[in-house]
């Protein structure tokens, strides 16, 4: 896989000084996309999803280290310089945000912002640009796409908003696309939409894509490969139908176990997961996941785990004691 | 996926309607007065009004008359066309002024608060030092050593308005930059001076607007006091400010000479308050949720 990978990330790591001290956001993360495949990156807030998202990007605070390598299509995006970043950013490399209510420009025009990216990246004229926005509104599920050409992000929903930002991502055809939590401020009843819609054009398209969430239900029927991220870590890494059939590592259980289910008797309670992420600004000795596992022993405490592999190489865990019997499971 | 089944010909959408948004009796009058002493000052010169510096020793301090509309001064020019020759003066260095301190101060304020650093630090600190000074001290140190003109008068109340303008486009930048839409525009490869025209200006240039009418009813209260110092425009030629100056020696005689002049101003000036006011009400971001 790692052959023709159309994006490795290798030991990147994210350090954001603050006033409590220095916060290592995304801690040795080492990830891989081949191209028209998909990725789901899943953590809970905080443990370092969007960070890493923006890494790729290199779209991190001016105040953030970013260290290691992020090989997108044989260059390195970390030492590249900014001309053929910007260059990248757009044509190849596209993003959609979680929040369709801010990512749009609030006083352009759909129409504007659409045109506007087209003319910049494939150097259309204003006929076909126009022509081209038609047709992607109209891709994404958009009715009436030549009048809402004329109007304002705010005339529009939150779903609509977000179809729209969808169409400027895909706009010039990039070949990965980083959707950061596409639905999460979007109703229940239109995410399924939003996320059908993006796994429809990247077929079509042939892109990669990263989806990035804290719902493991959304990664489950829609990537080829998860990884599960905690305190800046990739604490599990699977393609997704193993890891959803043998998962090892006990934060992905806990996790997938938090997801209220249907057939569960009214009034039961939800398995959350007690306590809170470590504080990212004090590095634990131990694995980071070890207060809040019910596993945990004392050798968790004292000792990080490693990634290693399970039965096979695509599957990694970092864990001293996975879970072994995948009857274990509350699924 | 059956979801996204939509029938695109079906649907109906409404074409984009303008919110109607009530402005206000007040907000009507301030612009039509506005537009009163705009089209006066243009036209000046076509109007039938007597010369402003043509003096008439016969009929100094005359009262309202056919031939002279609003009567004449102390040394008998017609009243009515010294006003409106006084409002070229006071829309001239009213206008020119804040544009001035709109281009210049919004310039950088956009620039150090999206670059920030250490470039941000030093206009801030350069803009801190011109508002610690004292402006009307500055202003009467300058026009003294440099001479009056109104050149020279739009100038320094123009260099002066830069630190506010930088003040309101900075704040408006630092809140911007950092939303969303400006990292996407960064994500969709936009390069800085993109970013900052077509994706920052268009949001800063409403508040900047909003604080540019007030920055001229501010500019003409300004000229007025200085004018009404001597520092102001030099005579013969007429400003508002000049002329309530020239009214004062009158005040027992005929106090409209210094009145006229000063109602003038504050209709004026009150206009562009209230329109600025206005506009910034309608672009605070706590009433339409932008």
């Amino acid at each position: 896989m790692s052959g023709e990978a159309l994006l490795s990330v290798e030991d990147v790591v994210v350090d954001l000084p603050t006033p409590r001290g220095n916060l290592r956001a995304v801690d040795r993360v080492n990830l891989s996309v081949g191209a028209g495949r998909t990725l789901g990156v899943v953590g809970e807030s905080g443990c370092g999803k969007t960070m890493l998202s923006r890494a790729v990007l290199q779209l991190l605070p001016k105040k953030a280290k970013l260290r290691g390598r992020v090989m997108f299509d044989g260059q390195d995006l970390v030492s590249i310089d900014w001309e053929s970043l910007r260059k990248l950013r757009g044509r190849s490399l596209a993003v959609v945000f979680q929040d369709p209510m801010t990512s749009l420009n609030p006083v352009l025009t759909i129409g504007t912002q659409l045109i506007e990216t087209l003319q910049e990246h494939l150097e259309l004229d204003l006929a076909a640009a126009r022509r081209r926005s038609i047709e992607l509104l109209a891709a994404v599920g958009i009715p009436a796409p030549e009048q809402r050409l004329l109007q304002y992000p705010h005339q529009l929903s939150g779903g609509m908003r977000q179809r729209v930002a969808i169409a400027i991502a895909l706009s010039c055809e990039p070949k990965l696309l980083i959707a950061d939590e596409p639905t999460t401020a979007l109703d229940v009843t239109i995410q399924a939409q939003i996320l059908d819609l993006l796994a429809r054009e990247q077929r079509r398209r042939h892109m990669a894509m990263i989806l990035i969430t804290h719902d493991l239900g959304v990664v489950a029927g829609r990537t080829d490969e998860v990884a599960v991220m905690y305190a800046g870590r990739v604490v599990e890494r699977a393609p997704t139908p193993a890891l959803f059939k043998k998962m090892r590592m006990p934060y992905t259980e806990a996790l997938l176990a938090a997801i209220p289910k249907l057939d569960t008797a009214p009034h039961t309670v939800l398995p959350a997961i007690s306590g809170r992420p470590p504080d990212p600004t004090r590095p634990m000795k131990g694995c980071s996941f070890s207060p809040r596992c019910r596993y945990a022993v004392a050798r968790c405490h004292g000792e990080k785990p490693e990634l290693t592999e399970a039965e096979t190489p695509a599957h990694q865990y970092a864990c001293f004691h996975p879970i072994e019997i995948p009857d274990a499971v509350p699924a | 996926m059956a979801t996204l089944e939509l029938d695109l010909a079906e649907e109906a959408v409404s074409a984009p309607t303008r919110k109607g948004r009530r402005l206000g009796v007040l907000f009507w009058a301030a612009i039509g007065w506005m537009l009163f002493v705009f089209a006066l000052a243009i036209f000046a010169t076509v109007l039938p009004i007597p010369d402003p510096t043509t003096m008439d020793m016969l009929e100094r301090r005359a009262p309202f008359s056919a031939l002279h509309w609003l009567g004449t001064d102390g040394l008998g020019r017609d009243e009515l066309s010294r006003l409106i020759y006084g409002a070229r003066i006071s829309l001239v260095v009213g206008l020119c002024a804040p544009m001035i301190g709109l281009t210049v101060g919004g310039a950088l304020g956009m620039l150090s608060g999206y670059f920030g650093g250490r470039f941000g630090s030093f206009v801030v600190g350069v803009m801190d030092v011109l508002l610690a000074f004292p402006p009307l001290i500055l202003v009467l140190a300058v026009i003294a050593y440099v001479g009056q003109s109104i050149l020279n008068l739009t100038l320094i109340l123009g260099v002066l308005g830069i630190p506010a303008f930088m003040r309101v486009a900075r704040a408006a930048t630092l809140t911007l930059s950092r939303r969303e839409f400006v990292i996407a525009a960064q994500a969709l490869g936009a390069s800085h001076a993109r970013i900052l025209i077509r994706e920052l200006l268009p949001n800063v240039i409403l508040p900047l607007f909003a604080f540019f009418l007030l920055g001229v009813a501010i500019t003409i209260v300004v000229e007025g006091s200085l004018s009404f110092l001597g520092l102001g425009v030099p005579p013969p030629i007429s400003s508002w400010g000049s002329m309530i100056g020239e009214g004062r020696e009158s005040l027992d005689v005929a106090p409209r000479l210094a009145f006229m002049p000063a109602i003038a101003m504050f209709l004026t000036v009150l206009s562009f308050n209230l329109v600025g006011d206005t506009l910034r009400a309608l672009t605070d971001p706590r009433q339409g949720a932008l």
